[in-house]
């Protein structure tokens, strides 16, 4: 018997017309969300089908007012859907739940408390048996592991941007979800920080694997995560428009990815689907 | 002599025990008509750059020339555009723009001016805002705003400090077009400040970084041989656009693991799991 490579496009995967139940981690479909609005109903998303599966790492790009953070806060459970369903390992989801982490644009974290205490914020919600010292583990093994082990007894107040945002990773990855949300996280950093974020979110990822979506306007951020990059299209009515498959190796470093000879054909690729 | 000259530029700011040196030992020359853009990070001294050279600052040390000549103060021959917009709140679009132009071209009649300002709002696709306050527009019109008053008084230089940092993707792209081609029409001079290599390669004859503060001082330079006008999507083919990429990218990379800090202390993770929340949320 032959060994079987996955496909993750499901549209030239033709096991059926179903692509291996077992792996999936994430399934959307038919998803739609209409806005009411004074001149009727505007339709924000319509038709969206995707899969994603366990362990894959999937970036979304596209134009601003397309749709990309409706469709992620859905996933996290923050919006209704209005039509089709959503599912974490075959169950439809209600509502939020740390079974989904979400690292937000803006980080999102308590100011008057200390870095440690907005990452046991989560801790103590998903690991109700587990002793305060086990506990307390948890939160600095996470804090340490994005660079924060002298900010343990910070106030978030206290942090620049881009330390709250390392906080914000802690707190996602120390609750071990099983889908982990991230709705362009480092959109306010300069480039500076923001790829040292990068590098900090793949190096725990690779450890971790958690089945990640990352919305992004970062073309190269884009390429340099993803299994798998979905464009899409601009709304009203807004779906997926094309699929890239990134084939580098894991782990990747950003040298070996940016000498690598198909890095400027993927960039030309999303900046030609962008700019059309 | 170069166009403008920076030489030996040292910047403090604060006095004895509490002094800090931003800028360090920073030489620059730019040629009349040539476009160079600093590529810089957060906290690294860009700003004050660029107000020596505007001459809102004075350098502690070394000397700013322009066409030779030391720069003490602003000038008009010189236009800023600066990144948090600068408009005057209770002017119109119009009035905002007019205020430049007069103070540029004295001597000019009202009405040659007004066609001026009308040239200009057209440029940057604002005609229909023309009457309106900066609180009534959105960030990408209040920058084009910014843009349409540094051009109007035709600089014979045009420095920008981040201009389109704060706006998104399309808008940041069609801003870049529009002072390309300004730059282009004239042959101004152009000097960038931004923290995004990609704006520098598509805009710029050369890019020079700036390395983190304090005693920020320029990096070496990268000349960008890439013939105008130039195409996002095209370049990604042309090998020389990839190879100076790679090449500032990874400068910059390297720029950033120094300032990392090791660890010496490891944290331990218990061997636990959550508690399994699937199917109930």
């Amino acid at each position: 018997m032959s060994v079987k490579t996955i496909d993750f496009n499901r549209d030239i995967d033709s096991e059926n017309g179903i692509l291996y139940p077992s792996r999936v981690m994430l399934d959307m479909v038919n998803l739609k969300k209409v806005y009411p609005t004074p001149k009727g109903d505007y339709m924000v998303l319509e038709g969206l089908n995707l899969q994603i599966m366990k362990e894959e790492f999937v970036t979304i790009i596209g134009h601003s007012g397309c749709g990309k953070t409706t469709m992620l806060s859905m996933i996290a459970g923050l919006n209704p859907i209005s039509g089709g369903n959503i599912s974490v390992l075959g169950h439809h989801i209600k509502g939020p739940g740390p079974d989904r982490g979400v690292i937000f644009q803006s980080p999102s974290l308590m100011p008057w408390m200390t870095s440690l205490q907005n990452v046991l914020l989560g801790v103590n919600q998903v690991f109700p048996d587990a002793t305060k010292a086990q506990r307390n583990d948890i939160a600095k093994y996470y804090l340490q592991k994005v660079g924060l082990e002298d900010a343990f007894n910070k106030r978030a107040s206290e942090l620049s941007q881009g330390m709250q945002q390392r906080v914000g990773i802690a707190r996602a990855f120390a609750i071990k979800p099983k889908v982990l949300l991230l709705d362009e996280p480092f959109g306010m950093l300069d480039s500076l920080t923001r790829g040292e974020l990068q590098d900090i979110l793949i190096e725990i990822w690779n450890k971790e694997k958690i089945t990640a979506v990352m919305i992004t306007h970062d073309v190269d951020e884009a390429i340099f995560l993803a299994d798998r990059v979905v464009m899409m299209t601009s709304g009203p009515k807004a779906k997926i428009g094309d699929i890239l498959n990134i084939d580098f190796e894991r782990p990747r470093t950003r040298k070996a990815v940016l000498e690598h000879d198909d890095y400027y054909k993927y960039r030309k690729h999303l900046i030609d689907f962008l700019e059309h | 002599m170069a166009y403008l000259e920076l030489n030996n530029i040292y910047k403090t700011y604060g006095k004895g025990e509490h002094v800090t040196e931003v800028l360090s030992n920073i030489n620059l020359f730019i040629e009349e008509g040539e476009f160079v853009a600093i590529v810089g990070f957060t906290g690294s001294g860009k700003t004050t750059l660029v107000n020596l050279i505007n001459g809102l600052l004075q350098p502690t040390s070394g000397e700013v020339l322009f066409k030779g000549e030391p720069v003490i103060g602003t000038s008009h021959e010189r236009g800023v555009i600066f990144q948090n917009y600068s408009l005057l709140p209770w002017l119109t679009v119009g009035q905002n723009i007019y205020m430049a132009v007069k103070e540029a071209f004295p001597k000019e009649k009202k009405s040659v001016l007004h066609n001026i300002v009308k040239d200009y709002v057209d440029m940057v696709n604002l005609s229909h805002a023309i009457n309106k306050r900066p609180k009534e527009l959105s960030g990408g019109m209040r920058q084009r705003v910014a843009v349409a008053r540094a051009l109007a008084m035709k600089p014979e230089m045009i420095i920008m400090d981040e201009p389109l940092g704060a706006l998104d993707a399309l808008t940041r792209g069609n801003l870049q077009d529009e002072i390309l081609n300004i730059w282009g029409k004239d042959k101004r001079t152009a000097l960038l400040i931004t923290n995004d290599v990609d704006e520098g390669i598509y805009m710029a004859d050369r890019i020079i970084p700036l390395r983190p503060g304090p005693n920020a001082t320029l990096g070496p330079e990268f000349k960008i041989d890439i013939e105008r006008p130039r195409d996002k999507t095209e370049m990604n083919d042309n090998p020389s656009f990839k190879k100076t990429r790679n090449a500032i990218i990874e400068y910059l990379m390297d720029i950033g693991n120094e300032r990392k800090s090791v660890s010496e202390k490891e944290y331990i993770l218990p061997d636990l799991s959550p508690k399994n929340f699937v199917g109930s949320f």
